[in-house]
């Protein structure tokens, strides 16, 4: 019995190393960007973890101090959000009662459109955006906001109607049947009855989809010049040139990263089920 | 139910609007996210339909040109470089984050004292958009300012240019890749752990069955949908991977990383060969596709095979 007592307590012994150190692999990048991040220039060579912390790269990149960096971070960071908030809301107007219909009715060219928006999913975007990239040149859109928020549906929309599908599946369509029982009308009784229990679900994937909008690099790489474009592409553009800065390049980094982080931790519960597009539902 | 319910009848009436406008009533629900499919479609389409011309900024009014695209591409060795690039780098950044993600879920599900603090931090490195994870990766391989290097100095290794040959390119790619993935197959193994019943489990331990012999012959037949869709997200999307390898190296050293994904990117883009640089990625949609219809039709195996008999 004491043999086998610490053969457990050995065995607990193990797990706990070994998730430290898979938690040390994890977390320790973002823990050194942030220390890089605070390091003075006259630092920067010197030493690795002994410095004396400022927030001058900050103040410098986001452009509030007066020395400059030359790239518009700041801009950027307001492209992000205008881009990925539009497109979130845009997708949640087209794609919620698509949803709803996929969910509650069989009818024709509903698993043909609901495929087609998984396959987008899967697609390479490369494949969309260089017809775009031409398209966009001639009709006035590239390096714009409208023509942002537009390919930004090619990642909202199938993860707005594949997931919340399968939140209105999980519903009893009698819930609905009662609400019209009552006298209610089909578009009064989603929006009294059916849409407060999907709230959750409809909260988790805005905040998925934009996660993914605000995270996404190739758009922007490819459709946007100065104006539209992102943090993404922006804080890689901190580490071109012939002298890059690296303490900037990783101020930069860490201010894109926020945002996601943020959301992210306030949907833990639901992430799986969003970033399997519904297959998992955790 | 229904039939039964009189005081409700008068109301229903008014209700009731014609069968046809109800027959309708799907379809423009949906309406608005169809125009927006065929809005994406549209450019799809059209990139499809240009892979048979010769376009690019030198000849902007294109002559068809057949499957010539498709022939000179074929028989060009960077193809085939840089199909093989694709593929070794899919599956080893495939194996590596389901060997590590699983074996992760599987130190988390055991609910040590650590695994329940950290197990609330494990998208993070998921939730970092991979081309800035890229950047912070860079500047911790980078020689000078690099920590990588000193923290590997007393095993007398110090001094590693990691990015600057073919071999380290790729070795810190898959690196990278498996920082930023590895928590989204653990995520959907946990999830598939969890929703296990217990009963086979508890009636194991009580025959005495040893953890290995529990984890082969029990869990893992049951957990197999969860990997498998694990599976087929990850390798899907390293087919087509661009943030990572481009933010790295842009494809290089030399032509070592060109993936198919970023070689498209540079003669559709770089050098304004858009027929060429689409017609690289109009393979890799194929590939992606056949790849996909041949592991959904292994997951339909698996899931059929873990609900018995």
């Amino acid at each position: 019995m004491d043999d086998r007592k610490s053969r457990i307590q050995a065995s607990n012994v193990v797990t706990n190393a070994l998730t430290i150190a898979y938690f040390v692999f994890a977390l320790f990048p973002v823990f050194w960007i942030l220390l890089l991040s605070l390091k003075p220039d006259e630092q920067l060579f010197t030493t690795y973890f002994v410095f004396d912390p400022t927030l001058d790269n900050y103040k410098t990149v986001l452009g509030l101090s007066g020395g400059t960096s030359g790239i518009p971070f700041a801009r950027f960071f307001v492209n992000s959000l205008v881009i990925s908030f539009g497109a979130v809301a845009i997708a949640l107007v087209v794609g919620v009662p698509a949803a709803y219909a996929a969910a509650r009715w069989k009818f024709r060219g509903s698993e043909s459109l609901l495929f087609t928006l998984l396959s987008f999913r899967f697609a390479p975007e490369l494949t969309v955006i260089i017809p775009l990239y031409v398209i966009y040149q001639k009709l006035g859109l590239f390096d714009s906001y409208v023509g942002m928020i537009w390919v930004y549906q090619l990642i909202a929309l199938p993860f707005v109607v594949w997931i919340l599908r399968s939140y209105f599946q999980d519903l009893s369509p009698e819930l609905e049947q009662s609400a019209l029982l009552d006298g209610y009308t089909r578009i009064r009784a989603f929006f009294l009855v059916v849409a407060p229990l999907v709230r959750p679900g409809i909260a988790a994937v805005s905040l998925i989809s934009f996660i993914f909008a605000w995270n996404n690099f190739v758009f922007p790489l490819i459709l946007t010049a100065s104006d539209a474009q992102t943090v993404t592409v922006g804080s890689l553009s901190f580490l071109g040139g012939n002298k890059p800065n690296y303490n900037f390049t990783a101020a930069a980094a860490l201010i894109a990263a926020i945002p996601p982080l943020i959301l992210a931790f306030s949907i833990q519960r639901y992430l799986v089920r969003g970033l399997s597009f519904g297959a998992v539902k955790g | 139910m229904s039939a039964t319910a009189a005081p409700e009848q008068k109301e229903r009436q008014v209700r009731t609007v014609s069968s046809r406008r109800r027959a309708l009533r799907p379809y423009l629900l949906v309406l608005p996210s169809l125009l927006l499919t065929i809005g994406i479609l549209y450019p799809f389409g059209l990139g499809l339909f240009y892979t048979f011309f010769n376009y690019a900024a030198a000849t902007p009014i294109p002559d068809f040109v057949g499957l010539q695209n498709y022939a000179a591409i074929f028989s060009s060795p960077e193809f085939w470089q840089s199909a093989w690039v694709t593929l070794r780098y899919a599956v080893s950044t495939t194996v590596v984050e389901t060997l590590l993600g699983v074996g992760v879920a599987l130190l988390l599900f055991r609910g040590s004292m650590a695994g329940r603090v950290l197990e609330r931090v494990l998208i993070v490195p998921l939730m970092i958009a991979p081309v800035i994870a890229t950047i912070m990766w860079s500047l911790m391989l980078q020689p000078t300012v690099g920590v990588i290097n000193y923290l590997l100095s007393p095993l007398g290794l110090g001094g590693v240019e990691w990015t600057d040959s073919p071999r380290g390119a790729f070795l810190s790619a898959v690196l990278i890749d498996a920082w930023i993935f590895t928590p989204f197959v653990a995520l959907l193994a946990l999830a598939g752990m969890r929703s296990l019943p217990r009963d086979p489990f508890e009636a194991a331990a009580v025959d005495g069955a040893g953890y290995w012999f529990t984890f082969r012959k029990l869990m893992l037949p049951m957990l197999w949908p969860y990997i498998l869709v694990a599976v087929i997200f990850r390798f899907m999307d390293s087919l087509k991977m661009f943030d990572v390898i481009y933010a790295l190296t842009r494809g290089g050293p030399g032509d070592s990383m060109m993936v198919l994904q970023v070689r498209g990117y540079q003669e559709a883009i770089l050098y304004t060969n858009f027929s060429v640089g689409l017609t690289y990625t109009i393979v890799i949609w194929a590939a992606v596709f056949i790849a996909t219809r041949l592991l959904v039709g292994v997951f339909g195996r698996a899931q059929a095979r873990a609900a018995g008999p």
